[in-house]
């Protein structure tokens, strides 16, 4: 059911001044939202003031700079550094994007870090996906045929063929699309959100799969699928510029196509 | 939250011991940026609904035309009042908002119009639209009043 403010126990209050040392020119605040499981307390949103000189231009580089020099119990999710794990993904200045791809010029003022929103956090920055991920296996992700493989060759693909699966293979499903969906976070428990259901369409979208029929059918449901409102927050924020709302639009256009 | 998401909810601490976990900030406008996309679309809920209030003021207006001169010409006064112009005017406003934004949903369903550069140019457009064809509207009925 919608829900419009956060649980009791889910309200941010101020946190700790992590003061940038005296000479620093150019400083920045870095207000972070911090959550320990261990001392019992509402989440606190703390302020590290980083001097821009001694920084590297990414979020990503500013936090791990904190990690590093202000405070080691800072925890998130980082791996490849360039835009390809997705491991980064986080709210930075109100909106979903990778750590490591937004560089901090582009934010004025106070750059404000959440973790991904209408989420379970484990600690500070750190999300519970398992939910995106179960959906993620529902949908079968993986290539269905009966027809046997060439026994000394791959599955072959024309050029055509080989093109429809551009714009769905290049998810990295770091989840900024499905965590900064209204419909996501207020159905989330039966509405698959827009990362899981463009991986679907990859599949239902893939000549070389032959189970198309049945990816249609699991997908037809009120809630799974039409709880697309087309608010198309999630094309809005993807990091790597892809087009989930768009997934959206075309399976349920197969859905009309096949219904003849 | 009432719902299978619930469960993800309790963790537990260094100790092993289980702690209920926050849920982390999402509303709009605070924690999360409004941008053309959400506003468009949120606007098109409130319009909707307001439109299906204002429809019930239209049936009331029908009643009243039916019920008599007496209660005609209390109707008709109380839309010829600031109050009643002032509903009025919001009506039609919210008419064409949800109108143009329509056909913006009309366009996606048809599976046209999902690109970023394309969704922005159509979202300004649906606020112009809204609010000259409500001028126009008003321009037109004072003209003929």
């Amino acid at each position: 059911m919608a829900q419009f403010s956060l649980p009791q126990n889910s309200k941010v209050g101020e946190g700790q001044t992590h003061k940038a040392a005296p000479g620093a020119k150019r400083v920045k605040a870095f207000k972070v939202y911090r959550w320990n499981p261990d001392d019992g307390q509402n989440p606190v949103m703390d302020t590290f003031e980083i001097d821009l000189d001694k920084c590297g231009p990414m979020v990503l580089d500013a936090i791990i700079k904190i990690k590093n020099e202000i405070d080691s119990s800072l925890t998130f999710r980082r791996s490849c550094r360039e835009g390809i794990c997705g491991s980064c993904a986080m709210n930075i200045d109100g909106t979903n994007t990778l750590a490591c791809l937004k560089p901090i010029a582009e934010i004025e003022g106070d750059v404000r870090i959440h973790p991904l929103p209408h989420m379970p956090v484990v600690k500070d920055l750190v999300p519970d996906l398992s939910m995106p991920y179960a959906q993620l296996r529902s949908i079968e992700p993986w290539l269905q045929a009966e027809t046997p493989p060439p026994p000394d060759a791959e599955r072959l693909q024309s050029r055509e063929e080989r093109a429809e699966l551009d714009g769905l293979w290049e998810c990295i499903l770091c989840f900024c699309c499905s965590t900064a969906c209204p419909s996501y976070w207020w159905n989330g428990d039966r509405y698959l959100g827009p990362a899981v259901l463009l991986q679907a369409y990859r599949w239902i979208a893939d000549s070389r799969d032959e189970a198309t029929g049945k990816r249609l059918d699991a997908l037809e449901d009120p809630f799974k699928l039409y709880r697309c409102h087309t608010i198309m927050n999630c094309t809005q924020t993807c990091p790597k510029s892809l087009n989930p709302a768009q997934a959206i639009g075309r399976i349920r256009q197969l859905m009309l196509e096949r219904l003849g | 939250m009432k719902d299978v998401r619930e469960a993800l909810m309790i963790g537990r601490n260094s100790e092993g011991k289980l702690v209920r976990r926050p849920l982390s900030p999402f509303m709009l406008g605070d924690a999360y940026r409004f941008q053309i996309s959400s506003l468009t679309s949120i606007l098109h809920r409130i319009t909707g609904a307001a439109l299906g209030a204002g429809t019930i003021l239209l049936a009331l207006w029908l009643v009243c035309a039916v019920s008599g001169d007496e209660a005609f010409s209390i109707i008709q006064a109380f839309f010829a009042s600031w109050v009643g112009l002032a509903l009025l005017f919001l009506f039609t406003l919210a008419l064409f908002y949800h109108f143009c934004n329509g056909l913006r949903h009309l366009a996606w369903d048809a599976g046209k119009g999902f690109d970023l550069p394309t969704m922005h140019r159509t979202g300004t457009l649906v606020f112009v639209g809204a609010i000259v064809l409500t001028a126009v509207f008003w321009v037109i009925a004072f003209l003929v009043w």
